[in-house]
């Protein structure tokens, strides 16, 4: 396959070489754009948090990186992009090491129609059936590999069609080795086909998706369904200020490692209802997740290979207290919902002084889905998630007992004056630890998180900003406080310094500081920061997909660019 | 196989470096993106009528994208009446939280033109690597300027650049 999108590129090239004449004017008409980055790390023993040197191995050196270049002459474009992980920085998979050339494609695009071969990423409505992806930070791609047709016949009415296998690592595709994807996906927009409803006040478009992977059967034991379709409907529909967009979506049965080999059907529901005003903004959504992980390799547990996203229904944290306890979807089966509210409070009210003041509130719940127990096939008695059963049945608007997670926030900021402004931050938080961290037994943390950050600026160059922030907790670690100053000179430099203290910890001696500083210099496009200090342990979450990291001491260093 | 790709590679990487010397122009490429109402949207049709263009990529997990955004807000109105300059924010928050970005920003005020990009395929085809990203369009949608990250007073020094694209002066060399 790759030989082939190869042969093609360079064909497409040397027809521009062979004709002569043409070729100074093809190359005018060329675009070259491309990107890349470096992040590498030097790892040194801390005895404090336990990093030996026998834990490091040699392995002091460690760094990610990639180079993506883009071409495009006119409808034509095509791209390339090489990784490398030699070895990977600490916290990403072991398997990623290595390098080579994980992204290649060409596309032809004309108005109504597009044709990409080659690895592209793709996502159907909210993701429920299909999303390819990539993550950086995380070391996540899923990309497929092998070919896509977009055809529009007229404005607002779309249709795409996939075709190919996932990437895994660096794991070559070999017979059987995972599955074959493809996919379709329809979208009317009423508005933009209709010309009576072009001027409708009523917005409405509807879509639809149909994924089917196939993977041979190789179990000694069962009898797994080698084919598993999973299909979806979506509604978008506004009047106003008003705006509703669902989709509902309904997999086969696909038993897996994941499920532990259930023969039940999956189903995903989403929906979200916002209104908004200038200055005022509202949001409440749905949703429920009963068995829908979807895998182009039925025996994977963990991240990888995924055909589908289940998004979380949590707000995204940033602040370093804040985002200890991040959440991480349960494919096998969750229940949730989710507000907010954003007000401006208008300039010159009392409240709002000189610039105005905003306020934000966020509450997210997601729960354990109830599990009611199925007969065992061949038996006359009943299990709940058993292999070779038909696992559970589940009441579908029923929340189960066990809480996963729970966050209570509210953000307050106001700008001062011309050179200071402030934050201010309040979280509650129920963490289900056993279940989201997989450490069985722990009980759920419950912790208060309170952060302040402000801003002054000294000159319209320079600012200093600092963030104190406290996390209080009778589970896990107990209590941290955190600190951080940063002074920036606009438009290049940038200094910080960080200190998270663990000053609550049950075991004094894992009372830890977690310091570190780091500068930067940034350029146009070009960005280079180094930092010192010490990681702590935790989660990094982008989207719906985390990645665990170790603590860790030493340097790193992060260089990007893009032209 | 493998030296066919790292040959190929190197062919592809020659030729394009010499088209990139070569290359007369930098236009946003097409990409079917999103409005905030759901609506598909070509990224094509980011135009403002010969004027200034700013395109710039944030989220709603990215603290100094969110700043830098309040910062062109608090200016947007004087830009505009001064260089007649559009500003485009197009957020890269996925899935999760694309149905947050119009409650977020109408809380928040901000009169730009904001687009949603759930699968990155916008942030791709511009190679952005991290946000905020912000390109200065000129009045014939050449990209003249682009900047990475945000700190304090960064939106003076790009109102100055505005100021000059709209007076029709060439920054290439700033």
């Amino acid at each position: 396959m790759m030989k082939r999108v190869l042969l093609l590129v360079t064909a497409v090239l040397f027809m521009g070489l062979a004709a002569r004449s043409q070729f100074s004017e093809m190359i005018k008409k060329s675009e070259v754009h491309g990107s890349f980055e470096f992040d590498g790390a030097y790892y040194m023993p801390d005895d404090v948090i336990g990093i030996t040197d026998s834990m490091i191995n040699g392995r002091n050196f460690a760094f990610n990186g990639f180079g993506n270049i883009t071409y495009t002459l006119g409808k034509f474009s095509a791209g390339i992009r090489y990784e490398a992980y030699l070895p990977p920085l600490a916290g990403f998979d072991p398997r990623a090491e290595g390098q080579g050339f994980p992204y290649i494609w060409a596309s032809y695009t004309s108005e109504k129609f597009s044709f990409t071969i080659g690895n592209f990423y793709e996502q159907f409505g909210n993701g429920l059936t299909l999303r390819t992806y990539e993550e950086w930070s995380l070391g996540y791609d899923n990309s497929l590999n092998g070919a896509r047709v977009t055809y529009e016949p007229v404005r607002g009415l779309r249709f795409k069609g996939v075709y190919g296998m996932q990437r895994f690592y660096w794991t070559p595709y070999t017979k059987n080795s995972r599955g074959i994807v493809k996919g379709v996906d329809a979208e009317l927009d009423f508005n933009q086909v209709f010309k009576k409803m072009s001027e409708s006040k009523v917005q409405l478009s509807i879509g639809g998706s149909f994924v089917s992977k196939y993977q041979a059967d190789q179990d000694p034991l069962y009898k797994l369904p080698r084919n598993v379709g999973n299909m979806a409907g979506r509604l978008n529909f506004g009047v106003g200020r008003f705006n509703l967009s669902t989709e509902y979506a309904y997999k086969i049965n696909d038993p897996s490692a994941i499920n532990d080999l259930i023969y039940k059907e999956g189903q995903g529901f989403l929906i979200s209802a916002t209104y908004a005003t200038k200055g005022f903004g509202l949001y409440a959504m749905f949703k429920r997740y009963d068995n829908m992980s979807y895998k182009s390799n039925r025996a994977i547990t963990a991240n990888g290979l995924d055909i589908n996203f289940l998004p979380p229904n949590t707000e995204t944290h940033t602040f370093m207290l804040t985002s200890m306890y991040p959440y991480n979807t349960q494919p096998n089966g969750e229940i949730g919902f989710q507000f907010q509210l954003n007000y401006k409070v208008p300039k010159k009210s009392k409240l709002g002084g000189k610039y105005g003041m905003g306020i934000a509130v966020n509450y997210s719940q997601v729960n354990d889905i109830v599990r009611d127990p199925v007969n065992v096939p061949g038996t006359d008695t009943t299990a709940t998630g058993l292999p070779g059963t038909d696992g559970w049945t589940s009441p579908f608007f029923k929340f189960g007992k066990t809480v996963f997670w729970q966050d209570f926030n509210v953000e307050i900021d106001k700008k001062f004056s011309k050179k200071f402004k402030a934050l201010l931050q309040y979280m509650y938080q129920t963490y289900d630890i056993a279940t989201l961290e997989g450490h069985t037994g722990m009980p759920t943390v419950h912790s208060h998180i309170a952060v302040m950050e402000m801003t002054y600026k000294f000159t319209s160059k320079n600012a200093l900003r600092w963030e104190v922030q406290g996390l209080w907790t009778q589970e896990d670690k107990g209590d941290w406080a955190a600190i951080l100053l940063e002074f920036t000179a606009s438009p290049h430099w940038f200094v910080s310094v960080s200190d998270q203290y663990n000053y609550g910890n049950p075991d004094e001696d894992l009372s830890i500081h977690y310091f570190t500083g780091s500068f930067g210099y940034t350029y146009r496009t070009t960005r280079i920061a180094l930092t010192y200090g010490r990681q702590r342990e935790g989660i990094v979450c982008v989207g719906g997909v985390c990645r665990a990291v170790p603590a860790s001491s030493g340097f790193t260093l992060t260089v990007s660019s893009s032209f | 196989m493998k030296k066919t790709i790292i040959l190929m590679a190197v062919l592809f990487l020659g030729f394009t470096m010499y088209a990139q010397e070569s290359s007369e122009r930098k236009k946003l490429p097409s990409v079917n993106i999103k409005t905030l109402d759901g609506k598909t949207f070509n990224t094509q049709d980011i135009y403002n009528d010969g004027k200034p263009v700013v395109v710039s990529f944030w989220a709603l997990w990215c603290k100094p994208c969110k700043k830098e955004m309040d910062a062109y807000s608090e200016n947007y109105e004087d830009w505009q009446e001064e260089t007649g300059v559009k500003i485009y924010a197009v957020s890269i928050d996925d899935a999760r939280s694309t149905a947050k970005v119009l409650p977020f920003v109408s809380g928040k005020g901000w009169e730009m033109e904001v687009l949603l990009d759930p699968n990155g395929d916008f942030k791709r085809a511009m190679n952005v690597n991290m946000i905020p990203h912000t390109f200065l369009l000129d009045g014939n949608g050449n990209i003249v300027y682009q900047h990475t990250s945000y700190y304090e007073g960064l939106e003076d020094e790009l109102y100055e650049l505005i100021e000059k694209v709209a007076a029709g002066e060439d920054i290439s060399n700033h």
